[in-house]
């Protein structure tokens, strides 16, 4: 092995594929431009449909109720709730979506309230889609309102004050700081961002440099040269790193940076998107702060995993005989990668020794904590450990993988 | 100086087992010689040199290569060695310059040295004129002359040519056949694959021919007219092999070969 060797090979890699237009574009065009663009595309187009789905009235219809007008006069003149003829067939309209829940009023409702048995409202709703959750929430409020006063008025009539069925009120308070908040919604997103564009990065130059080589014929010139073969595999695996890691920082940098800029143009709106996308109702209006400190320790956990893809990928091209070969079997990685990534968003899955050893789910894991703060030393250092072994591993293989002369020659 | 000493490499098959590529290959070449390995497609040619510039290992015997011996010393071995093959071609991104220098680097040449031995080569070689363009955008003649200067960089005692007039026009053919000649002239050692029959008689001092992976006549042209009786080295090579049947046989299983 030999330093200056070595430079030479990544310096000639660097050059021939800074000339490369796919590699330009996986590399810096993707990263900087497309990443940030979708994303807040796909937030502005989400918000712009929660917004959509709130403002617009909830359109029922009423089943039953003749013997009730009173209610149903109350639900039509709600603005928040716009009425439909009843065609017959209510479970068909909500299931097609025609209208977003029915509601079911029994017979004799209104007079029950009076003091009669307890009844029973149905709501016929869809669930899991959106719009027919909100309308039934919207509902329920009516309802539960309703209840509420006729309660008021039952203890009014006995002369009863209104605490004997409330003895006692449950308030809650966020004690998590914003950016707390933040780091647990936005937390898990990043990561697993920075894992793909860490693979995606590398994976082109990986090809370019291994398989790409060998259906162009350069391969074999390369090897000529009086250079021990670890040296060019180190050259070439030094330049797929770079790929990886400019590809992340800028990816990871162009993300800060519009969520900044984005944050200032949309105020809370980002935020608020975000909560409704994390499904946590009413989160406070602010802009999600990650604890940049965090920022840092996720691209240093990330730079081992990083090895291990550029290594990874090396080898597994460098078996190809031609590009299209080597495409082939690395797109099914990408699959290998996103699982354990997605699954560090989910949660209930945590941190812990077992959970650490598992390549890329820890990384996941562990952002997640540090974004919102949170170091946990004894498993940052478990995890560091580990992946460096892995990333070894797998770069002594990709070495040998350039030492057979049954894949460097296969064709 | 070349000396090949029962060179044998037997390749792994899934399908077929043991594949002899090369079979106890012995010959020597000296320097300001051109020794031509003639062949039929298969026979063994690329092996055989592809051991010699130590980008494959033997399975059996060695060879010693400017003086270093491929299995004990292969760096070595490649610092003294020039290899131009129809395979080896030229990075696409790159000027021809960078090409060249990029080689010059890799034999841990000092800048100024590169600079100055392109100047040379393209005197020579008549590179001027696309010395800064890039590689991709070539015609197959300046492509060759590329090459040549990347394999002459470091000014190597022995040049391996394996085949390199396949697929050439007439115009750069002869310029290759051209340039192996000058090498001879400058005292450098010399081994040149080929199945052009007349490529062997114009060029070769000695001629080996391989066959199923074994050498089976060697000798100078007027030796092996001698021997066989035929003037023609087409007639020579067939005799050489064991008749036509032989090499008929020989293709078919080479047929199935990857």
């Amino acid at each position: 092995m030999n330093w200056s060797q070595i430079l030479t090979v990544y310096l000639k890699e660097l050059k021939d594929s800074l000339r490369d237009r796919r590699t330009l574009i996986s590399m810096i065009v993707i990263p900087t431009l497309v990443m940030p663009g979708l994303m807040f595309g796909a937030g502005a187009v989400m918000s712009k449909i929660v917004k959509k789905a709130r403002a617009e009235a909830t359109s029922l219809v009423i089943v039953g109720g003749e013997d009730s007008p009173g209610i149903v006069a109350a639900l039509k003149a709600d603005p928040r709730f716009r009425v439909v003829e009843n065609d017959g067939d209510f479970r068909r309209l909500v299931s097609d979506k025609k209208i977003r829940l029915a509601v079911a009023i029994p017979p004799g409702f209104e007079a029950a309230l009076q003091g009669g048995a307890p009844q029973e409202v149905t709501l016929y709703h869809y669930e899991s889609e959106m719009k027919s959750g909100l309308g039934v929430s919207a509902v329920e409020g009516f309802f539960r309102q309703l209840r509420e006063r006729t309660v008021a008025a039952r203890l009014a009539e006995r002369g009863l004050p209104a605490s004997l069925v409330q003895p006692f009120e449950v308030r809650r308070e966020n004690v998590a700081p914003p950016e707390k908040v933040g780091g647990n919604i936005i937390g898990g997103v990043i990561p697993y961002l920075i894992v793909i564009m860490c693979f995606t990065g590398a994976m082109y130059p990986a090809i370019d440099l291994t398989a790409g080589e060998k259906e162009r014929g350069t391969m074999e010139t390369l090897l000529c040269s009086p250079v021990p073969r670890v040296s060019i595999v180190l050259g070439k695996f030094l330049m797929v790193m770079t790929a990886s890691v400019t590809t992340m920082v800028l990816s990871v940098a162009s993300m800060g940076l519009s969520v900044v800029i984005g944050g200032m143009l949309l105020g809370g709106g980002m935020a608020k998107a975000a909560a409704a996308g994390a499904a946590k109702g009413s989160a406070p209006a602010v802009i999600p702060m990650l604890d940049p400190l965090g920022l840092f320790g996720v691209v240093a956990m990330i730079l081992p995993v990083a090895v291990l893809f550029a290594a990874v990928l090396l080898a597994v091209s460098l078996y190809a005989k031609s590009y299209k070969e080597a495409q082939s079997y690395v797109s099914p990685l990408i699959i290998v990668i996103i699982m354990p990534a997605v699954m560090g968003m989910l949660p209930g899955i945590e941190l812990t020794a077992k959970t650490a050893l598992i390549p890329i789910l820890n990384l996941s894991l562990v952002c997640k904590e540090m974004l919102s703060g949170v170091w946990n030393w004894p498993m940052i250092g478990l995890i560091f450990g580990s992946t460096v072994v892995y990333a070894g591993v797998a770069l002594g293989y990709c070495v040998r993988m350039f030492n057979r002369e049954d894949v460097i020659f296969r064709s | 100086m070349i000396e090949a000493r029962h060179l044998t490499k037997h390749f792994h098959d899934k399908k077929r087992g043991l594949i002899p590529a090369v079979e106890d290959v012995s010959f020597t070449c000296r320097p300001g010689q051109i020794y031509g390995l003639l062949g039929a497609n298969g026979a063994g040619k690329t092996t055989t040199l592809r051991m010699l510039a130590t980008l494959l290992q033997p399975t059996g015997g060695t060879a010693v290569v400017g003086g270093h011996d491929v299995i004990g010393d292969p760096v070595g071995v490649r610092a003294h060695v020039g290899f131009l093959a129809a395979s080896t071609a030229l990075y696409g991104r790159l000027t021809a310059r960078e090409m060249i220098a990029y080689f010059g680097a890799l034999h841990g040449m000092a800048d100024g040295a590169i600079a100055a031995r392109i100047r040379q080569l393209a005197d020579e070689l008549d590179l001027h004129e696309f010395l800064d363009r890039r590689c991709d955008k070539f015609s197959t003649g300046m492509k060759q002359k590329t090459s040549i200067a990347r394999t002459l960089v470091h000014d190597p005692a022995v040049m391996i040519f394996d085949e390199p007039t396949l697929g050439l026009d007439v115009m750069t053919a002869r310029a290759i056949v051209r340039f192996v000649r000058q090498c001879r002239e400058r005292g450098r050692t010399v081994i040149y694959s080929t199945h052009v029959m007349s490529e062997v008689e114009k060029l070769c001092d000695i001629v080996g021919i391989i066959h199923a992976g074994r050498l089976v006549a060697e000798g100078t042209l007027p030796e092996l007219q001698a021997r066989y009786g035929e003037r023609d080295m087409e007639e020579i090579f067939v005799k050489a092999v064991g008749g036509e049947a032989a090499l008929a046989a020989a293709m078919d299983a080479k047929e199935a070969r990857p």
